[in-house]
């Protein structure tokens, strides 16, 4: 647990800076530069492989959505460019019992928990055969059977909802942890405040995840708050606050595993701020050019989470150029297939924009589905 | 049949589906140790104790939005707001959430919840607490709203809503609580989507909801007098909306008044004149005619919040315009 200490001045304290991670109250396994900290990674060899397969296999992704949308092929995207070691590792303390409540950069999260390659493409197309039948932009998807809740663009909506499902799954005898994500704008909402207090007072197994990348949108995080840290926040509503190295895989597994841990013994909530950095704009739509100068990134760059963790594999199991080579081209053949796959897929038909508004279609949307199918609307309409 | 009053028959339907269903329960503010703000949640904390009667902190957003997650989960949460005015600053949960999460998901997850409380003028309280907010739901699709007039559509409609698998919006009304009424006996179930003919009569449909349709039953006995025969529709349920029985008044009265608590510009009583002006155009003999809330927010002055609210008076003069009895 933090201590807070509010220094005097109107801005705030919280200014991102690239050695915040060397503080004392800062969770750290993996060192930048690929060594451990103390000597125990808390993770296996195989296991250590696993997760950094997933952080390229995620930034790859990344990359590809990305230029997608440049060539205008998708209409958006928002990614995680980063930020994988935060988004993987806590996913990974999960267990299968639980569920996400997603902000909406955690896509990688959501194909690590089985949502498939191909379902998340088709959710970037709105196509015939995304999950969300089309409805909802892109990287705004569900995907239940993994038990993925749904991205609200709202900014922290799923903060009191992550609160209320876990609350109510306690009462049920569910034994499942929610683990909820947002950034660190999102904790100037009236919803963190309303979760983390009702987490509080409910007791409930939640782990909040507030990925402190630095930025929402073009606010820094010392116009963001005048709190020393994020996690202090959780001070004041009786959940401990533990900040870890986000961009340390290491480190946020174990926080994320204890976490998780204490939340599913029913000692209630913690609320983790993991240090991690946007290296990209906000989303597709914004350029971070404008207010983010870029000799600024050279230093954030040297704590790329997927760099230190390859320098680790490189000297513990011998991870080599040949592996990685290789491994990049599984996702580039695994990407060219789902994307051509995708652009295939026909749009949704019309008349399945009038299902799910409700349970059973009403008659008015019966007879409004009838009447666009009936083709050209009459004279006067 | 059973007499009982308004906030009894809410409470019975409560108390009835958490017998039946253990997945409901009841939350909001002063529900369980208070016994509710306006007493319909009396007896209920004692009965079914702190797990299914919930007192929560004081904020509107954060009880909707864990609400729905439970609702999620596959409970079926009943919010009360302590007024509907209070649920403006849980407007996102309730209109980019509640609403559309089975959309946004492609049917994969669902919000089987009510949220209920009191809705319109009460007596004083001023313009930020006499809110008709039906006005501003209805408009959602995802959202079902329904505003009973009677403990008997109390009961049978807050049974239905907590049945209900979407999101189910039930007003009540402050100064309905102690309105006494027969209710049947056993599990009664009143569906959605069906107005009630609350009086018959041939002349002139006055359509009404909620309190107003007292206020509209007291105006059409003054007509009575009159030589004036009204027809009242409580209208039970504003989304869905039942047209047929619209219809079928209007083609035997061909004039009607819309009478409703809430301003006048758009809301559900211009949504109820645009229906009758589609299905029913040659029935009409007459431009229908809508007695509203003044087009100003609410006086706390007694007397001037007397004349804002729509009274019986003012439903008399629409009735004898239509009817042309006056100019």
């Amino acid at each position: 647990m933090t201590t807070a200490t509010i220094e005097e001045g109107a801005t705030g304290t919280a200014r991102r800076e690239p050695d915040d991670a060397l503080a004392a109250d800062v969770v750290r396994v993996l060192a930048p530069d690929g060594t451990l900290v103390d000597n125990d990674a808390g993770v296996g060899d195989d296991e250590a492989v696993a997760l950094y397969r997933a952080m390229v296999r995620t930034r790859l992704i990344d990359e590809r959505a990305v230029m997608l949308q440049r060539q205008g092929r998708i209409g958006f995207h928002i990614g995680s460019l980063g930020e994988e070691a935060t988004v993987i590792g806590t996913v990974h303390a999960m267990r299968e019992s639980d569920w996400m409540f997603p902000c909406y950069r955690e896509f990688g999260g959501a194909l690590y928990r089985g949502m498939p390659l191909q379902r998340y493409f088709d959710n970037l197309y709105g196509n015939a055969n995304d999950p969300a039948k089309g409805r909802q932009m892109p990287d705004h998807w569900t995907y239940r059977q993994a038990k993925v809740g749904s991205v609200s663009s709202p900014i922290g909506t799923q903060i009191t909802q992550g609160v209320g499902f876990a609350w109510a799954a306690r009462m049920r005898k569910d034994p499942l942890v929610a683990m909820v994500y947002f950034g660190d704008g999102a904790t100037s909402s009236n919803e963190f405040h309303n979760g983390l207090n009702f987490a509080g007072v409910f007791k409930t197994p939640n782990v909040f995840v507030c990925r402190n990348n630095g930025w929402a949108i073009s606010v820094p995080t010392e116009r963001q708050t005048a709190s020393a840290t994020f996690a202090v926040k959780g001070i004041a509503y009786g959940i401990p606050g533990v900040r870890c190295d986000g961009n340390d895989i290491f480190a946020v597994v174990k926080t994320a595993r204890e976490a998780v841990l204490r939340a599913s013994r029913g000692e209630g909530p913690t609320l983790i701020e993991a240090l991690t950095y946007r290296m990209s704009g906000h989303s597709t739509s914004d350029d971070a050019s404008r207010y983010r100068p870029e000799e600024q990134m050279s230093a954030w760059t040297t704590l790329d989470p997927i760099h230190r963790l390859r320098r680790y594999l490189e000297a513990r199991v011998g991870w080599t150029e040949g592996q990685q080579a290789a491994f990049e081209a599984e996702v580039a053949g695994e990407l060219k297939l789902v994307i051509e796959t995708a652009e295939k897929v026909t749009l949704p038909a019309l008349e399945t924009m009038f299902d799910d508004v409700y349970a059973t279609l009403p008659w008015h949307l019966q007879e409004q589905r009838a009447e666009l199918l009936a083709g050209p609307r009459a004279k006067g309409h | 049949m059973k007499s009982m009053r308004y906030r009894e028959a809410v409470r019975e339907a409560i108390a009835e589906e958490m017998e039946r269903d253990s997945r409901v329960f009841l939350m909001g503010e002063e529900v369980a140790q208070y016994q509710g703000a306006y007493k319909v949640s009396e007896g209920l904390l004692e009965r079914f104790g702190e797990k299914r009667i919930i007192d929560t902190p004081i904020t509107e957003a954060g009880f909707a939005g864990i609400g729905i997650g439970a609702a999620i989960v596959g409970l079926r949460p009943i919010i009360e707001f302590m007024t509907w005015n209070f649920s403006a600053v849980a407007f996102d949960q309730l209109l980019n959430n509640a609403a559309k999460l089975r959309q946004m998901s492609g049917g994969q997850l669902s919000v089987p919840i009510v949220f209920r409380g009191p809705n319109g003028s009460a007596r004083q309280v001023g313009s930020q607490h006499s809110h008709s907010m039906e006005h501003f739901y209805v408009h959602v699709p995802g959202l079902k709203v329904v505003a009973p007039a009677t403990p008997a559509d109390a009961k049978g409609m807050l049974k239905a809503a907590i049945r209900d698998d979407d999101p189910v919006l039930f007003l009540e009304s402050e100064t309905l609580y102690s309105v006494k009424g027969d209710v049947p006996e056993g599990d009664y179930v009143v569906p959605f989507g069906k107005g009630r003919i609350a009086r018959e009569g041939k002349d002139c449909t006055l359509i009404s909801y909620s309190r107003m349709v007292h206020v509209c039953l007291e105006a059409a006995e003054a007509l009575a007098a009159k030589g004036i025969d009204c027809e009242v529709i409580d209208l039970r349920s504003l989304r869905p909306l039942d047209e047929e029985i619209l219809v079928q008044s209007i083609s035997k009265t061909h004039r009607a008044v819309v009478a409703y608590e809430g301003w006048p510009y758009g809301g559900v009583g211009a949504e109820v004149v645009d229906r009758i002006q589609r299905l029913a155009f040659d029935e009409l003999d007459a431009p229908i005619l809508r007695v509203t809330t003044l087009d100003v927010p609410m006086p706390y002055n007694a007397k001037l919040e007397q004349h804002v609210i729509p009274q019986a008076d003012r439903v008399i003069a629409a009735v004898e315009a239509v009817t042309y009895r006056r100019d």
